[in-house]
């Protein structure tokens, strides 16, 4: 028995087991070392086991969590120390891989172990587990992986760390004779172990003798076609193709060793798994994130170990009518409209770029050819990083129509979560402008690159690029692609990144079914017509122009700076294609009034003609609504919610809301206490999951008025999942047929959704569950406060309420604001039943980039908890 | 079906007999001057006075206890014999005497160590860390009042936080006297939540206690208005309801603790009487967040603060108006 924190000692088992290796002489047995949590010993029933194993350098121990997790959730866990590792036996042997698949089988049949039998590895253990897998299927029931890899891609190098640790003159020293290797490993958990835990993993491999097993692990690595341990690599490799039970592989991707790349390896061969990747956990997986609960929690969701598995069925199988996204180019570009404008790109100096619907057509044709020819087709993922225009535009299309899955991340993501969002993405191909290429060398982004335009030799091969669009065009004809509309439609068509506001960029999948219920979403909402000139300002809308059959223009403006749109840029825009619809973001609105001053009567004139806005992504104030209808005169003023899961949930003009500030006045039932977004837009159903008194919501779905939950939308055009995010997935679809959209709302008598904030900043004080907008929006009546953040300090349910008001003529520090203005907000506040306990003036509060209108309410919170607990803070 | 009220001549004593009598309850009180409210049955007398104490506890149902020697500064071995030996003296002669249950009256900082207490409900009350001999005292006197409770001899303790009204010597004139002689700072701004109690509202959850002894016995249950303030807030209303301007200049906590702690000591090497200008634990008050979680409390008593903040206020200001 071995004593170890954390761990139940009687769970701590040695045991003899016959060696079958070649590598023992026969009739040896070695001890072995396991910790098994003994579910099922006293006759209670249990799914099955789950057969854990480690990789190098640690041992049982990283399974502890599980051991306890499965007692609770009926099953049984097994975690060996393999042979030379842990506490099992030093057998003076040289154990390759090989050997240690057939000692793996020793261990289960010595012991007992019999199926239902999943297998979880790790590291070097995760091979094993599933060399173990392939030769022993009849009683597999499941695999889950952690940071493993069962492939050395031959084209790329093997991870620095390993390579460092192979090296002549580093590998003995390193790995054998020190203790370094085992320092280096523990050293990558984030955040830093606790000392008794670092103290546990290095406690076995004390002297240099102990420590054989890590040293011959890190020579087993089989680095090419030579290494003896290559062959039994690669029967693996390809043995696990045709398996087919449940998968889950949970990844810390901040892991120097087995990066993105070889998950993404992984998830080719075993294309059913069900992943989820720890944003911000590294090779300690099971240190940095809670893996147990949620292996277990899968275990569950996929009836692993039951009579019936649920299949992991992404697709929903949905009836009705589908036209592909790009159909109407095709049609268009057929009849007799072939020759007019469908796409145009303003530019700041020469005269606008443009494509008659038959050209883009062409040119969607010869990009999917050039594409095709370059081996990608149904599945391969093309991360685009081109700002919105005609290139744009034609790669989308071409994209969608060889079935390639096109990955959009935002600028505006700053370069690190760019950079993390492409990682993750792990793209076959970036294709972008120069200085996404730039980005894409010096993050070292996977995928093979394309420039969006020509570059010089020298800058070619200083950025690794392949080819440009232009080469791309010019493929000859004869190694033409398949024809249009391949791309089966319930396949994945597209992965888009959330905002990133709310925590780590989130990329959200659709299908080409979900894109073009979209399309028919705003088509049927918007009431657009075929004929439209639409200026395409706004992105993720932007691409839809095409689609709607709508003639569309990109403005002049840096695309990664909504807020540079100018007044006379939008007005030259509308007036190249004389447009009668304009997609602009709140930010960019912004700026156009601001530069609306110096706009000549020309275009004014053509901003006169305009008859639809739609501007989305924030909240837009009433009065500045107001000053977009005096410049857009005979436009109505749409300003749609949704988010990246669903682009479009509920719809209303300014008219819509002054219908709804009225109905408050009346009395409506649930008017009120937040921003009237409208009603469900075509083919959306919205509904409430109530919240409880501490801010959560529950299981139950409701549409009764002023019952304040989060906001649930079903809708033909809600994404198909997140992409590797298994758990964030699950919580977010866990009520079907809802969506959950992390958003906390109600409805009124009249239908109407009024949204109330996000769900994570919701306080719950001893007064009940109070709600940041309504009250915010009292706020920022007061003289002098631009914006206003309502937040919780202290536990949940006994929260007291906080106001940050960012104000004129704050000052540099934070401080508590004047006594008049603190009696002002509390009577604000009281007025909507909110009492407030502090209230503070800053010079500014955090928003996020994309839209500079959405407060950080989490960070201001944490703040302010800071900053009324007494003591100095820093400013906001 | 008397109640005997303890330490009746401080602010909340007084508090607790008048709504007492205004229940309808006859009551005695026990203190070494009379305690100036109409209508009890004064018994003089200090509560390290055995003779004295079971004389008023004699013939009584319940008891409130309130009497405590109640300073920043002062011999530690005063605070032991008033707070510790008087609370055992007025248990045990309660006990003897037949008296059915006891309200012990004690404070939030038996369980305050110093730092930031932020919605917390009512810690159990620990005389090793408890900041200074009143903290100690009553810690200790706490555990001795709710070990003895029984079916039989019911024991609760209520603590209500930094109880401030019309007549309060304790914080109220402090207050004002500094601010006066410019010699309140604020620390760090007084953005630190602080929770306090209006009188009238902790005499009437003391009195709500003893009609709730059957959910209350055994606990200790803190009680406060439940409406945290920053700390420059709750000086300036004070200081504007007696009159004089509030401060304006704010010193590091960090600083005021330190020379709290140096001023204590020469204070009392010097042999001087009387309440030094600053003192670490009174920096650490002003400095540090605290405030409780009011549900449980609220919950057992059955009770709520009939007095806001507000109406507090105003009701001292025209006490200072007079």
């Amino acid at each position: 028995m071995v004593a170890l924190p954390g761990v139940d000692p009687s769970w701590s088992t040695f045991t003899d087991v016959p060696s079958t290796s070649g590598a023992d002489t026969p009739g040896t047995a070695h001890r072995w070392h396991y910790l098994d949590n003994g579910a099922g010993r006293d006759g209670e029933p249990v799914r099955g086991t789950l057969l854990c194993v480690h990789g190098n350098p640690t041992f049982s121990y990283l399974w502890r969590d599980y051991l306890a997790a499965g007692l609770a959730a009926g099953w049984r866990v097994v975690a060996v120390d393999q042979l030379d590792m842990g506490y099992s036996a030093r057998t003076g042997v040289f154990r390759r891989l090989a050997d240690r698949i057939t000692d793996l089988e020793d261990f289960v049949a010595a012991v007992g172990l019999e199926g239902p039998l999943v297998t979880v590895g790790h590291d070097w253990g995760g091979v094993v587990s599933l060399g173990y897998a392939n030769r022993n299927r009849e009683s597999l029931v499941g695999m889950i992986l952690t940071n493993t890899a069962i492939h050395q891609d031959p084209a790329r190098p093997i991870p620095a760390l390993l390579r460092l640790a192979l090296a002549r003159g580093v590998h003995g020293p390193g790995t054998r004779t020190t203790s370094t290797f085992l320092d280096v490993t523990l050293a990558l958990a984030r955040p830093r172990l606790e000392a008794e835990v670092r103290r546990a993993y290095k406690n076995p491999y004390h002297g240099i003798a102990a420590r054989h097993g890590i040293a011959n692990f890190v020579s087993d690595i089989p680095v090419g076609p030579g290494h003896p341990s290559h062959p039994a690599l690669t029967a693996v490799a390809e043995g696990i193709r045709s398996i087919t039970v449940p998968v889950l592989m949970m990844w810390g991707p901040r892991d120097p060793i087995f990066s993105d790349p070889y998950l993404e390896d992984l998830a080719r061969r075993l294309p059913h798994a069900d992943i989820h990747r720890f944003e911000g956990a590294g090779h300690l997986v099971q240190e940095d994130a809670d893996t147990a609960a949620t292996a277990f929690q899968w275990l569950e969701a996929r009836s692993v170990g039951l009579d019936a598995p649920v299949a992991p069925t992404h697709r929903r199988a949905e009836g009705g009518g589908y036209t592909p996204l790009g159909q109407r180019i095709t049609e268009l570009a057929a009849g007799p409209d072939g020759t007019s404008t469908a796409v145009a790109e303003m530019t700041a100096d020469a005269a606008p770029r443009t494509l008659s619907w038959r050209a883009l057509e062409d040119d969607i044709a010869a990009v999917a050819a050039g594409l095709t020819a370059r081996g990608l087709g149904p599945g391969s993922r093309v991360s685009l990083l081109v700002p919105p225009g005609v290139d744009l535009t034609v790669l989308i299309y071409a994209c969608l129509r060889i079935g390639a899955v096109i990955v959009v991340a935002d600028a505006g993501l700053g370069a690190r979560g760019l950079s993390r969002a492409v990682r993750g993405a792990a793209p076959d191909v970036v294709i972008g402008i120069e200085r996404a290429l730039f980005a894409a060398r010096v993050f070292g982004w996977p995928g093979r690159r394309i420039s969006a335009a020509p570059l010089s030799a020298a800058r070619r091969s200083a950025l690794k690029v392949d080819a440009s669009l232009d080469e791309l065009r010019r493929t000859p004809t004869t190694s033409l692609g398949p024809p249009a509309g391949d791309a089966h439609p319930d396949a994945d068509a597209a992965i888009l990144f959330t905002s990133g506001s709310t925590g780590p960029a989130k990329g959200v999948v659709y299908t080409h079914r979900q894109l073009s219920a979209m399309r028919d979403a705003v088509e049927r909402t918007l009431h657009l017509a075929p004929g439209t000139a639409l200026v395409a300002g706004f992105a993720p809308f932007a691409l839809l122009g095409p689609a709607l059959g709508a003639t569309s223009v990109t403005p002049d403006m840096d695309v990664t700076a909504p807020r540079t749109l100018t007044a006379r840029a939008l007005a030259d825009a509308a007036a190249a294609i004389a447009a009668d619809v304009v997609f602009a973001s709140p930010a960019a609105l912004r700026n156009v009034l601001g530069t609306s001053d110096d706009l000549p009567a020309s275009g004014r004139a053509a901003l006169g003609r305009v008859r639809l806005l739609l501007s989305a992504g924030a909240p837009i104030p009433v009065p500045l609504l107001e000053a977009v209808q005096d410049l857009l005169p005979a436009a109505t003023l749409h300003t749609p919610y949704g988010m990246t899961e669903s682009l479009l949930v509920a719809d209303v003009d300014l008219a819509g809301i002054r219908a709804a500030a009225a109905a408050t006045s009346a009395g409506t039932e649930g008017s009120g206490n937040g921003v009237c977004v409208g009603r469900p837009v075509h083919g959306a159903r919205i509904a409430i999951a109530p919240l409880d008194a501490t801010g959560t919501p529950g299981p139950d779905v409701s549409t009764t008025p002023g019952v304040t939950g989060e906001i649930l939308v079903s809708a033909p055009h809600v994404k198909d999942r997140y992409f590797r995010l298994w758990k964030t997935q699950q919580l977010s679809a866990g009520t079907a047929p809802w969506h959950r959209t992390g958003d906390v709302g109600h409805l009124d008598a009249e239908g109407r959704l009024w949204v109330e904030g996000r769900l994570a900043h919701v306080i719950s004080s001893p007064a009940g569950v109070i709600t940041p907008v309504g009250p915010e929006q009292a706020l920022e009546q007061l003289d002098g406060v631009r914006l206003a953040a309502v937040v919780g300090v202290g536990p949940t349910g006994n929260q007291a309420v906080v106001a940050v008001l960012e104000v004129e003529r704050a000052g540099r520090r934070p401080r508590l604001a004047e006594e008049a203005l603190t009696r002002d907000a509390r009577i604000a506040a009281r007025e909507l039943g909110t009492e407030l306990a502090a209230v503070i003036v800053v010079p500014r509060l955090p928003v996020d980039i994309r839209h500079n209108a959405k407060i950080d309410r989490t960070r201001v919170a944490r703040w302010s908890a800071r900053f009324l607990a007494g003591g100095r803070v820093g400013s906001l | 079906m008397t109640v005997l009220v303890t330490g009746a001549s401080g602010m909340l004593g007084r508090a607790v007999a008048r709504q007492l009598l205004a229940d309808g309850t006859p009551v005695r009180t026990f203190q070494r001057t009379p305690s100036g409210v109409p209508g009890v049955d004064d018994h003089l007398g200090s509560v390290d006075d055995g003779v004295a104490v079971r004389a008023a506890v004699q013939g009584c149902s319940g008891v409130i206890h309130l009497a405590a020697k109640v300073s920043f500064t002062g011999a530690a071995a005063d605070f032991d014999r008033i707070n510790v030996e008087g609370t055992r003296l007025v248990l045990e002669s309660a006990r003897a005497a037949g008296v059915r249950d006891v309200v012990y009256v004690s404070s939030p900082s038996v369980a305050h160590s110093g730092a930031s207490l932020i919605g917390v409900p009512a810690g159990p009350a620990d005389p090793v860390h408890a900041r200074g001999n009143y903290a100690r005292t009553k810690a200790v006197a706490e555990l001795l009042a709710l070990a003895g409770s029984a079916p039989d001899f019911r024991v609760a303790a209520v603590r209500p936080h930094i109880v401030w009204g019309p007549g309060d010597t304790q914080l109220v004139q402090r207050v004002i006297d500094r601010a006066r002689a410019r010699r309140l700072p604020l620390l760090d701004g007084g953005a630190a939540l602080i929770d306090t109690t209006y009188v009238d509202n902790a005499a009437t959850a003391i009195v709500a206690c003893l009609d709730r002894m059957d959910q209350a016995q055994g606990q200790a249950l803190v009680v406060t208005n439940g409406e945290p303030r920053p700390i420059a807030e709750l000086i300036a209303a004070i200081c504007r309801s007696g009159g004089v301007a509030p401060p304006r200049w704010s010193i590091p906590g960090s600083l005021a603790r330190s020379a709290g702690a140096v001023i204590e000591r020469s204070w009392q090497r010097a042999g001087r009487t009387g309440e030094p200008p600053m003192t670490r634990f009174l920096a650490e008050q002003l400095s540090t967040a605290h405030w409780f979680d009011q549900r449980h409390t609220r919950s057992v008593l059955h009770w709520t603060p009939a007095v806001g903040l507000d109406e507090g206020f105003d009701r001292l200001a025209s006490h200072y108006r007079r």
